[in-house]
């Protein structure tokens, strides 16, 4: 078996293979600290992926897909399956973010547990969620994807009615039953590829591979549909401000960070790359709905007083973008999609990591509870309003590339509708750009509210150690943005080139 | 041609094991006069039963009773596996039964008898290769089932349960049995295959459809398929829990395999494909609706149960279009059928085995609320019941569940039905409802006080049938292949 081969296996395994060790360790902290220790052998495992040929070196035509490393064995060749895995740099950052995030949340369960159940079945779950996603990202099998993309649904469902807020039960119920219906949308699109095409190699099927126009249509309409809901897509979001907010800070940060971007990706990789001429047919329609999005999300976030929710609903927003960016299905458009991914969930980690933070401190989440964080918590103030500028798009922070690159990508494409969308889109971002000042003229500044004048000014270092990547992060990539886009430009071209 | 027929002793073999198990089990109960000994005669009986099978069917097809090309026995791969399925299901239920039969007033040499009779008929049901045949084995099965559901003595749910399900299924009975007798006046035919041909062939006559309908319909009582659901969940909740374990099981399986066997080989395809279609979508979508205002565990599992059934019927509605019926797809629809229904008694017979093992010895199924923290009392069954429920569900880390519903998805977009694969995955997030409800209140922190007396380690017979059970079912979930291979063949 050759490195990668082994690295590929490796990264699903610990984790899966961790969980159980997690759950038959019988002290609850040395069980935590067994699931943070194989957090981290899995992010060592994920980074090293990165090793190996990036070009293409062989004669003929470029395939669409050129994985760095891949592994290709049967399962169950009676449905079609094939365990088949490939990491490429579309996927590699995301794989790295998702390990990164998984560690720095284990970590944190290391010196606190929210309150609902024991920290090791906490671990044990955070590990399966995160099999789940690294499956979906590195899966080179239409089928194989889908079971991934199931895995992860009910640990996450577990973990917010587990240890969530007071309405967990109702939050988790809602995004169990919405995520559901878009996964079996996924199954049918999956199957209507498969049968049409006989095969459910990524590889082979991506550019179209010879599927008829309404084959393409029907596969494209179901895949997009369920992609939109995991992404989440206005309207079909209402998930997502429910489970973010009553989910534990965790759960939000993986659900944030991470899960939402098996949406987007499945769309670049599997919608738009196994039917590019659906995609071609229905660019306008996700485009609009990109936008409505936006605009919508940061109308809400306008008018909102609760912090998690305001969060979960800037989500909404950024991930407008980033369908934004899909939507207009030019190279720079994929790429703003791809760093506005990395980014939002750099950031919107952090950001649930802070408002995890205030409310842990204060037990309270509204913002008319909360004013003067400043007078009495100088530094989560502060890293509260770095995380809030980075977000709102300042340039040379992570945010800035991928909205900026959206609306660019958006005019480029031409003609009165994308214009007129990436005008819109652009409003949407000044409208984001508004809320988060008003969420920091509220939470930061003013006289503090008796909530926040119980605060001392200290921060724990399990905190720090938490923070700190996502920080360095969030500065690293919008400073060098080449860290993400130098890996993804040549398999977006690819992807592009056989869009045409 | 000479009188006197040459036998294939062979292909009879399961048969004859399943018989032997029930008469040794009346006599080991004469004899010896033991329930533990009568009960060990009737495993032994199974698991010779299950071997058999798999011993006879890993070997060529083979048929005795042949009149010409038509014979009445076909002893192939999925008669095999069908054998060997029931005899494994009623091993199950003998397990699940321990605590009844040691508990109380429950005859165990009566129990096991029937029980095994119940088996026989299965085993003979996967072979049969005419319409009489096929009649008697599900009579068979059938008829003692009638008895078991009336055998919680004292309790007026039993007795009601027991004489609802004997009307119905009589009712049933005869209606099968009119419409094969028209068939035979229509055709004079008998034989599956034969009947095949001859329906093929054209059919002028107003009455063959209508013997047709009947046909189907009377088998279709016995899958508890919606309209002809209604006795299912009155009969499962009155009868004692291992007993509604194998009506959900054994008894349904016969049901799907009856109406497969006529179906596949003998009724035409384009008058059947439009009913089961119908039926499908109807099954579905009723159980899962109705099973979502269920309070009592046993009827929530029924009116999951009735959707099941459902889904195994969905593949074989692809052969209402043109599509379905072209080509290899009806070959993976009868496939697809086959396989989710493997799947399907699997994790069934795992639920109930972890039912089983949440309530008192000889009790009955009880209200969901009842069951509240369970699995934080008993870790170990509550995760078992999670994990079936979850596979019936059809969701990770239920693998089994999730590949059954691919199955049933890939063979309907196969045969050209989209809709109805999206029939399917919309009750598929209505079914996820229920069982996600029963199996968070499995982990309830705040359970509802639990009346009566606490529930102490389950039976042995109930914790290896539910080991068993749940072992197989992980096993199915990573190797799903061994069940699509067998139902293939």
């Amino acid at each position: 078996m050759r490195l990668g081969e082994f690295l590929l296996v490796a990264v699903l395994a610990l984790p899966a293979l961790g969980a159980v060790a997690v759950a038959a360790t019988p002290r609850d902290r040395a069980a935590r600290v067994v699931g943070t220790v194989v957090a981290g052998l899995t992010l060592v495992g994920a980074a090293l992926l990165v090793l190996g040929d990036h070009g293409w070196f062989g004669y003929g035509p470029a395939p669409a897909v050129q994985p760095w490393h891949r592994l290709d064995v049967p399962w169950v060749p009676g449905l079609d399956l094939r365990f088949h895995l490939g990491v490429d740099g579309i996927s590699w950052p995301l794989v790295v973010l998702t390990a990164l995030l998984t560690l720095l949340c284990c970590g944190y369960t290391l010196w606190r547990v929210p309150a609902g159940g024991s920290g090791r079945a906490l671990v044990a779950l955070l590990l399966v969620v995160e099999v789940g996603i690294l499956g979906t990202f590195l899966a080179l099998d239409l089928v194989l994807f889908f079971v991934f993309f199931e895995v992860v649904l009910l640990p996450m469902y577990a973990i917010i009615a587990g240890w969530g807020g007071e309405d967990r039960r109702r939050a988790a119920r809602k995004f169990a039953l919405y995520t559901l219906f878009g996964s079996v949308l996924l199954l049918v699109g999956v199957y209507v590829v498969v049968a049409a095409a006989g095969t459910a190699d990524v590889v082979a099927l991506t550019g179209g591979a010879g599927l008829s126009r309404g084959t393409q249509l029907a596969a494209f309409t179901l895949l997009a549909l369920a992609f939109a809901v995991k992404s989440p897509l206005w309207p079909l979001h209402s998930w997502l401000p429910d489970a973010h907010s009553q989910a534990p800070t965790v759960g939000s940060v993986i659900l944030a960070g991470v899960l939402l971007k098996m949406g987007t990706y499945g769309l670049v990789r599997i919608a738009v790359g196994v039917a590019p001429e659906g995609a071609r047919w229905a660019a306008p329609v996700l485009g609009v709905l990109a936008v409505a999005a936006i605009l919508v999300g940061s109308l809400v976030c306008l008018m909102q007083s609760d912090l998690k929710r305001l969060i979960a609903y800037s989500s909404v927003g950024h991930m407008g973008f980033v369908l934004l960016g899909v939507a207009t299905l030019t190279a720079t458009g994929i790429q703003a999609a791809l760093i506005g991914n990395i980014a939002h969930g750099v950031i919107t980690g952090l950001l649930f990591f802070l408002a995890g933070a205030v409310k842990d401190r204060t037990h309270a989440g509204s913002l008319t509870e909360l004013s003067g964080l400043r007078e009495t918590a100088p530094r989560l103030a502060g890293l509260l309003g770095f995380a809030a500028v980075a977000s709102l798009g300042l340039p040379g922070l992570a945010g800035f590339w991928g909205e900026a690159f959206a609306v660019v990508a958006a005019v480029q494409r031409g003609g009165g509708l994308w214009t007129t969308l990436a005008v819109l889109a652009a409003i949407g971002g000044a409208l984001t750009a508004a809320y988060f000042l008003r969420l920091l003229r509220l939470l930061t500044h003013g006289r503090p509210s008796p909530a926040v004048a119980r605060l001392t000014p200290g921060l724990a270092g399990a905190e720090l150690t938490a923070w700190a990547p996502l920080v360095l992060l969030a500065l690293a990539v919008g400073l060098a943005p080449t860290l993400v886009l130098g890996l993804a430009a040549e398999p977006v071209d690819a992807l592009v080139g056989v869009l045409r | 041609m000479s009188v006197v027929q040459s036998v294939d002793n062979v292909a009879l073999l399961p048969a004859y094991l399943a018989a032997g198990t029930a008469v040794l089990v009346l006599l080991a109960d004469l004899l010896l006069a033991r329930a533990g000994a009568t009960a060990a005669v009737a495993a032994v009986g199974a698991v010779a039963t299950a071997v058999g099978a798999a011993v006879v069917g890993a070997g060529q097809t083979r048929r005795t009773f042949c009149v010409g090309a038509d014979c009445s026995w076909i002893m192939d791969g999925r008669a095999a596996l069908v054998a060997a399925v029931f005899a494994l299901l009623a091993l199950g239920v003998l397990g699940l039964s321990g605590p009844l039969l040691r508990s109380g007033p429950t005859p165990a040499g009566e129990y096991c008898f029937l029980l095994a009779c119940s088996m026989t008929g299965g085993v003979v049901l996967g072979a049969a290769g005419d319409l009489i045949t096929l009649i008697v084995a599900l009579e068979t099965l059938t008829l003692p089932l009638y008895v078991l559901v009336g055998l919680r003595r004292g309790s007026l749910a039993s007795a009601e349960a027991a004489v609802t399900f004997f009307v119905v299924s009589v009712v049933a009975t005869t209606l099968t049995l009119l419409g094969a007798a028209l068939l035979y006046a229509v055709t004079g035919g008998l034989h599956l295959g034969r009947l095949g041909v001859l329906l093929g062939d054209g059919r002028d006559l107003p009455l063959t459809t209508a013997a047709i309908a009947l046909v189907v319909v009377g088998i279709a009582f016995k899958v508890a398929a919606v309209p002809l659901h209604a006795w299912a969940p009155a009969t499962y909740d009155g009868a004692p829990l291992p007993v509604a374990a194998y009506l959900s099981t054994a008894s349904k399986l016969g049901g799907v395999v009856a109406l497969l066997a006529v179906v596949q080989r003998a009724l035409p395809a384009d008058v059947t494909g439009p009913v089961l279609a119908l039926l499908a979508v109807l099954t579905m979508t009723v159980g899962n609706l109705v099973a979502l205002r269920q309070r009592r565990t046993v009827r929530l599992l029924a009116w999951s149960s009735v959707a099941q059934a459902g889904y195994i019927l969905a593949p074989l509605g692809a052969l209402a279009l043109a599509a379905g019926r072209t080509g290899e797809a009806p070959a993976t629809a009868y496939a697809a059928a086959v396989a989710y229904a493997v799947f399907f008694v699997v994790l069934e017979l795992a639920a109930f085995a972890a039912l089983v093992a949440l309530r008192p010895a000889g009790g009955d199924g009880g209200s969901v609320d009842e069951l509240g923290g369970a699995a934080r009392r008993h870790p170990w069954v509550g995760a078992a019941f999670a994990l079936a429920l979850i596979g019936l569900a059809g969701l990770p880390p239920g693998l089994a569940g999730l590949f059954a519903k691919v199955t049933v998805v890939r063979s309907l977009l196969d045969g050209g039905a989209g809709w109805l694969a999206l029939v399917v995955a919309v009750n598929a997030v209505v079914g996820l409802a229920y069982y996600l409800r029963l199996a968070a209140t499995l982990y309830a922190v705040d359970p509802a006080p639990v009346s009566g007396a606490p529930v102490g380690r389950p039976a042995w017979t109930v914790g290896v049938a539910l080991a068993l059970a749940t072992a197989v079912a992980v096993v199915l979930g990573f190797a799903p292949q061994l069940v699509l291979d067998l139902a293939a063949r």
